[in-house]
């Protein structure tokens, strides 16, 4: 377990949530000391899976955690919701798959964009996404 | 509802994003866009993200429709300001926006939109 | 029964270690001044590269140090450099190598310092429990850990400074090895030489397009006939470089292309696109000089 020096929850429920949680994800990059590119990968990751959150999965919620592993500082982000859960996830990390109108890049993209991804999804019970990116 | 200022300079039209882009504004905008072009038959559309610090999938898909859109009623648009780290995490994220039309600065826009518009008019002039 | 003996025992034990850290730390208090003398003394005849410390820093750096230790020995219940109490002392401990480290001293001479401490302090223990060698092979134990324990974590503390030292030279060295030069009006030139990790790829990719925002480019030439191998990774990275450019408003020409490069290129199956690629920076000037709208005349051609 990697210490948590600093910890956040913030709601996702509505659209205007993604804009906020984005505000807060570059503030928290930006105390970390993370360079522009850095930050604005984490911030990109974390409005697909916003967005996920409210769209897929119904609402939900958005945790932010500072860690630090030694000299490393790193920042971990956890997208919690009960939505109806990612029956096939091989299929849903895949480029260009959706279920709804998006272009399915979100999962895969933010995969993309982060240096740590892990994904737990049930069938109606929910999904649980965590990114994290290190400096 | 906030809507995003969509400002006319003759024959083209230019919007200039500075404020967080949401899903809605993002929807709003697309349309405002094609019922400007309709009405004033603009010839091109220039897009100023140079203030956008960030562009998901969504907004990246924005951009893409309203460069096809405008495209089917006759107007070239040209996405201009893109910022490094911006462009480095589009690519990162698997959006390359093939159709899309770029440029620097507005001052490198406008000179791709007017040349645009040149080459269709010789064009049509030559068929004449 | 037998549970019984060993929690007596237990018991016993941190009883009567607690006892000698409250004596040891009082000890120290005492003899502040005797300690502070031999031990600096010992410590002398350090050098560096950057030459000796100076004697004064020496002094408060071993003055805080048996300032801090007294008090994790009287606050602590177990004489154990892992508990709470000893935090001001690993404080100092962090401080002290870090400083060490910056002035260029090495690993030894850090642990020269936490090592000297033993002999003036267990001199002090044999001289003032004279009475009882019991006392005595009990302290100097409890004390010798603790030092030892300490030892290890100020070269920890040490190697953790180097370590951000080599990895900030690492850096500049990268950005200096990555350099944009402008070869005309909107054209920029980055010639790659060397290999090509992720991590410098990252950085060159981040300085030419920072550069062509700055200089308003609207070619850049990628040059690299300098880069010895070109493996999948490196083509992504190329790729993916050229894609953010183009999506800025600025064009990326490939060029220094060996036949053995080309091989491999098409042996990896990967796909260039559109991108166009040219053998030499020469070619490549003369395709961004056309596409600039500019044309390269000779004197002699031109009317006056």
């Amino acid at each position: 377990m990697v210490p948590t020096i600093k910890t956040a929850d913030h709601p996702l429920r509505v659209e205007v949530d993604i804009v906020q949680a984005r505000h807060l994800v570059r503030k928290w990059a930006e105390q970390l000391g993370f360079g522009i590119v850095d930050q604005t990968k984490i911030v990109t990751a974390a409005s697909e899976l916003a967005r996920n959150t409210i769209v897929y999965g119904r609402g939900g919620e958005m945790q932010l955690n500072a860690l630090e592993n030694g000299a490393r500082k790193g920042l971990e982000l956890i997208f919690t919701d009960k939505g109806p859960g990612i029956a096939d996830l091989k299929l849903a990390l895949q480029d260009g798959y959706t279920t709804g109108s998006g272009l399915g890049l979100g999962l895969s993209g933010a995969k993309r964009l982060s240096n740590e991804f892990e994904i737990f999804s049930k069938v109606g019970e929910g999904t649980k996404i965590i990114i994290r990116r290190w400096k | 509802m906030e809507r995003i200022p969509i400002l006319r300079m003759g024959e083209y039209l230019l919007v200039t994003i500075q404020v967080d882009m949401y899903d809605q504004l993002a929807m709003t905008l697309q349309d405002d866009l094609t019922n400007c072009i309709n009405k004033n038959s603009s010839r091109g559309v220039l897009i100023d993200i140079s203030s956008l610090e960030m562009v998901d999938s969504f907004i990246g898909r924005m951009l893409a429709n309203i460069s096809s859109m405008s495209r089917v009623l006759d107007a070239e648009t040209v996405v201009v300001g893109m910022q490094p780290a911006v462009a480095i995490t589009l690519v990162e994220l698997g959006m390359s926006l093939a159709g899309v039309k770029t440029a620097l600065n507005v001052e490198k826009g406008m000179a791709l939109l007017q040349s645009a518009a040149r080459v269709d008019f010789e064009v049509d002039g030559a068929d004449d | 029964m037998r549970t019984n003996s060993i929690d007596n025992k237990k018991c016993a034990y941190s009883f009567s270690s607690h006892m000698a850290s409250t004596q040891l730390a009082e000890l120290i208090v005492k003899n502040k001044k005797s300690l502070l003398d031999t031990w600096a003394s010992e410590q002398v005849n350090v050098f560096s590269k950057q030459g000796a410390l100076h004697s004064t820093e020496v002094k408060t750096q071993c003055s805080d140090f048996l300032d801090a230790l007294s008090e994790g020995l009287k606050k602590s219940d177990t004489p154990f450099f892992q508990n709470a109490a000893f935090d001001p002392l690993k404080e100092v401990i962090t401080s002290i190598s870090k400083s060490r480290a910056l002035q260029g001293f090495s690993p030894s001479e850090i642990a020269l310092f936490i090592f000297s401490f033993k002999k003036p302090f267990f001199t002090l223990i044999q001289n003032e429990f004279k009475a009882t060698s019991q006392t005595v092979a009990s302290e100097i134990l409890i004390v010798s850990q603790l030092i030892d324990d300490v030892g290890i974590y100020s070269f920890e503390a040490y190697q953790k400074t180097r370590e951000e030292i080599i990895n900030r030279q690492n850096q500049d060295l990268l950005e200096l090895s990555t350099p944009v030069v402008k070869l005309w009006d909107g054209v920029l030139a980055l010639p790659l030489i060397g290999t090509l990790d992720s991590a410098r790829t990252q950085v060159v990719m981040e300085s030419l397009l920072q550069k062509i925002v700055e200089t308003s480019a609207d070619v850049a030439i990628i040059d690299i006939t300098g880069v010895p191998t070109v493996d999948t990774l490196v083509a992504q990275h190329l790729l993916k470089t050229v894609t953010a450019a183009r999506l800025m408003g600025a064009e990326c020409i490939i060029s220094g292309i060996r036949p053995q490069i080309a091989q491999t290129i098409v042996h990896l199956g990967v796909n260039l696109g559109d991108v166009i690629t040219k053998a030499s920076l020469a070619e490549a000037f003369k395709i961004a000089i056309d596409k600039s709208g500019l044309v390269v005349v000779k004197k002699s051609l031109i009317k006056h």
